[in-house]
């Protein structure tokens, strides 16, 4: 199992209409081991989807160095709105991201709640079902690094917990390195291993604080807000951050 | 009376036109302008003679073979300079001279440069229809998704994947919409094409037509040629886009 070390020193934009460039990643350093479940916590418009790009290969206009897995990289990538292709059944959405037997198609789609909607087209079905089938599409890749950048953000409550539950259960049972971002703190804690806070402006890292409640107890919502607490006491500079 | 049913509908303001048609002819009495009934028996004894499905027939194969040319390289180069800024750029002066030639122009141009030959008349309808077909494309290419091209690349989609799952069904009512103003279009070049320079096809007919002063004849051809289009707009282009949106 290969390391994934990120070192980006310089992710600028030039602005056109006054020639200005502005520094949005600046000498930012992150590292994932084995199957590691990292979540990214910072401002929204922090840059965090800067980084994202540049992982996914999207954005090559940057400096640094970054080490995947492979040479030619397999990345999943869960962007923030579901990036479905409309005029594509759900089925079609899926198996157009790899060649895929059948059978896993049917076993993902069951592990997903989607088996009824095999042959729906994206816009007969509720925005929490498109995320599924985005979560469903990005690990039926079998990536090396899957990017989830805040996927639960517009769900309500229940539906994005819900999502979340069928997220860790396929992540239980095929595990991959994962970054998600995300601003909400206590979404961070009940999935992550380790949480990386972000400064931003430009984005860089503040601190790495590993989560070490075990995962059978991550659905205890008090453990969950306990660890934020201390969180907070032990480190009290992530307050500025939230 | 309430008229509900479109069909019904259509076919009332049919007949209405009709009439209007015979009661103007029975009051001008006129040869220049013959009843419907008159120009019925000659599109019936046309057909008959097999005149009309020759010429006819001579039409529809032009009318083919410069549509799918132009339409082809018409994606093609419009696709291409909606994703390449630079390329837009530069060919877009080309692009500007070539809508504003007039059709007779490059009409005119080809039969002088090539002859008056098969190849020289499907040229000039090409020639004519080309530009309009690459600057629909382009709008269409230009307003692509973004976020799902990038998507196609994060997943590794192959450039003809992309194309046939990404790019094209986003296009598609640009291609409708250039096959339909793209066949009105040809219909009308045509017939100037084959007056000027073909000794067959429904623009020679017309002009022979013309010459002998035979409105009958015209008309009746005419009304071949409307029964034609309609039958290719409800035949192929209604279930085409009917297919085409499905998914909403």
């Amino acid at each position: 199992m290969n390391d994934i070390n990120i070192q980006i020193d310089d992710k600028s934009y030039l602005n056109t209409s006054d020639n200005t460039s502005k520094q949005v990643i600046k000498n930012l350093s992150l590292s994932l081991k084995n199957n590691e479940f990292v979540c990214l916590v910072g401002h929204s418009g922090c840059g965090k989807t800067s980084l994202l790009n540049i992982l996914a290969g999207l954005d090559l206009d940057f400096t640094g160095n970054i080490t995947l897995a492979a040479t030619q990289p397999k990345i999943g990538y869960i962007f923030q709105t579901p990036h479905l292709l409309p005029w594509r059944t759900v089925a079609e959405n899926i198996s157009l991201a790899t060649s895929c037997s059948t059978e896993t198609l049917d076993s993902l789609l069951n592990s997903m709640g989607l088996t009824q909607e095999r042959n729906s087209f994206p816009a007969q079905l509720s925005l929490g079902m498109s995320r599924r089938i985005a979560i469903a599409r990005a690990f039926v890749t079998d990536p090396d690094l899957l990017l989830m950048d805040e996927p639960f953000v517009s769900l309500d409550s229940p539906t994005a917990r819900t999502v979340r539950q069928l997220l860790l259960n396929l992540w239980n049972k095929k595990p991959h390195k994962v970054l998600f971002v995300t601003h909400d703190l206590r979404e961070a804690i009940s999935l992550a291993d380790k949480l990386i806070f972000l400064d931003s402006k430009p984005m860089t890292v503040l601190k790495e604080i590993p989560v070490n409640i075990p995962r059978e107890e991550r659905d205890n919502e008090l453990k969950i807000e306990q660890f934020k607490q201390q969180l907070f006491i032990d480190y009290p500079e992530i307050h500025t951050l939230l | 009376m309430q008229l509900k049913h479109p069909a019904l509908q259509a076919s009332l303001s049919l007949v209405l036109f009709i009439l209007l048609w015979q009661g103007l002819a029975n009051l001008l009495n006129n040869p220049t302008l013959p009843t419907p009934w008159a120009v019925l028996t000659i599109l019936l004894d046309e057909i008959n003679s097999g005149q009309l499905t020759h010429h006819l027939s001579a039409t529809m194969s032009r009318l083919a073979f410069s549509f799918c040319i132009s339409m082809f390289l018409g994606c093609a180069i419009g696709i291409s300079l909606g994703l390449n800024k630079a390329l837009d750029n530069f060919f877009d002066t080309w692009l500007l001279i070539f809508l504003n030639i007039p059709a007779l122009v490059t009409i005119i141009l080809c039969y002088v440069w090539f002859g008056l030959t098969e190849t020289a008349a499907i040229l000039a309808v090409v020639i004519n229809k080309l530009p309009n077909v690459i600057v629909t494309l382009r709008e269409g290419t230009r307003a692509l998704d973004k976020d799902l091209l990038a998507m196609a690349k994060c997943y590794r989609f192959t450039r003809l994947k992309t194309l046939q799952h990404v790019i094209l069904p986003q296009l598609h009512p640009f291609i409708m919409a250039a096959t339909r103003s793209g066949l009105a279009l040809i219909w009308k070049i045509i017939l100037v094409v084959e007056m000027l320079g073909r000794s067959d096809g429904m623009g020679y007919q017309l002009h022979l037509f013309f010459q002998l002063f035979d409105v009958a004849s015209i008309l009746a051809y005419t009304v071949a040629f409307i029964v034609v289009i309609q039958a290719i707009e409800f035949l192929i282009l209604k279930p085409l886009d009917k297919r085409a949106i499905r998914w909403r």
